[in-house]
């Protein structure tokens, strides 16, 4: 079960730029190691990442290989309004996970 | 002694020579490397024929990394992040990890701050490029070398 890590503030003022923190737990195997025998270990990473606020995407990133295990992403966001912040993953072999907070903005 | 020298490195080029061609049939075990010609590729894709200034972005990574497989890395652009003048997006490319590239971020004048930070893998010692694309078209770079003691595992055997 894979599962993820939020920080948003709870409460901003209108028009205050929030950091959003998130981390999801993955293992994010590039597809360029070998077992012992040496066969490829098959690609399984999270491809992409998208941040809504209230139904708005706001932020989305394409991750390869090259991010580290566990993709722990931060960015930036105006508090325009009180709502609700949706996170989703989307990555190899059928993964998808999403999560949720929300920010009371004054 | 000059000579059993000149005898012994001869065997064992030769001994090295009949080596490859023995694994020649066999994969190579370590895959290839992004060079700096597929780094241009990459972010020729992006850009296009776009001309990309240096400056307005910083990266942010550490000059000398321990642990290639987790290395943190923030990017900033200086830029107002308003509707007229906002930065679209971010992406970042390496030299020598076996894809060149690293990630792509995609902003709006609702982030505020163009700034983004994660945790990167690097498979050897190399150079880091981040490129942002500007709302008004314009592309700007930074470029950051990184010393990697100990590379991320790309072929490293389970």
């Amino acid at each position: 079960m894979a599962s993820a890590l939020i920080n948003v503030p709870r409460r901003a003022k209108r028009g205050e730029i929030v950091e959003i923190k998130t981390l999801m737990s993955h293992i994010m195997e590039t597809g360029y190691r070998r077992t012992a025998a040496g066969e490829v270990i098959p690609r399984n990473i999270v491809t992409s990442f998208a941040c809504r606020y209230n139904g708005v995407e706001i932020f989305r990133a394409d991750l390869f290989p090259a991010i580290a295990a566990n993709p722990f992403i931060t960015f930036f966001t105006v508090a325009t309004e009180s709502g609700k912040f949706d996170f989703e993953w989307i990555g190899d072999e059928g993964f998808s996970e999403t999560a949720s907070a929300s920010i009371t903005v004054e | 002694m000059m000579r059993d020298h000149a005898t012994r490195r001869q065997f064992l080029g030769l001994a090295g020579g009949a080596a490859v061609l023995g694994a020649v049939p066999a994969v190579t075990l370590r895959p290839a490397e992004a060079t700096p010609a597929t780094l241009a590729a990459a972010i020729r894709n992006v850009v296009g024929g776009a001309v990309v200034r240096t400056g307005k972005v910083k990266l942010d990574v550490p000059p000398l990394v321990e642990n290639g497989n987790t290395v943190p890395m923030t990017v900033s652009v200086a830029s107002p992040m308003t509707a007229d003048d906002h930065v679209k997006s971010i992406h970042v490319f390496n030299e020598k990890n076996p894809q060149p590239n690293i990630g792509n971020f995609h902003l709006g004048p609702r982030s505020g701050r163009a700034q983004v930070s994660t945790r990167i893998r690097l498979a050897d010692t190399q150079k880091i490029v981040a490129i942002a694309q500007l709302s008004d078209g314009s592309f700007w770079s930074a470029s950051v070398d990184v010393v990697v003691t100990l590379a991320a595992c790309t072929d490293e055997v389970l």
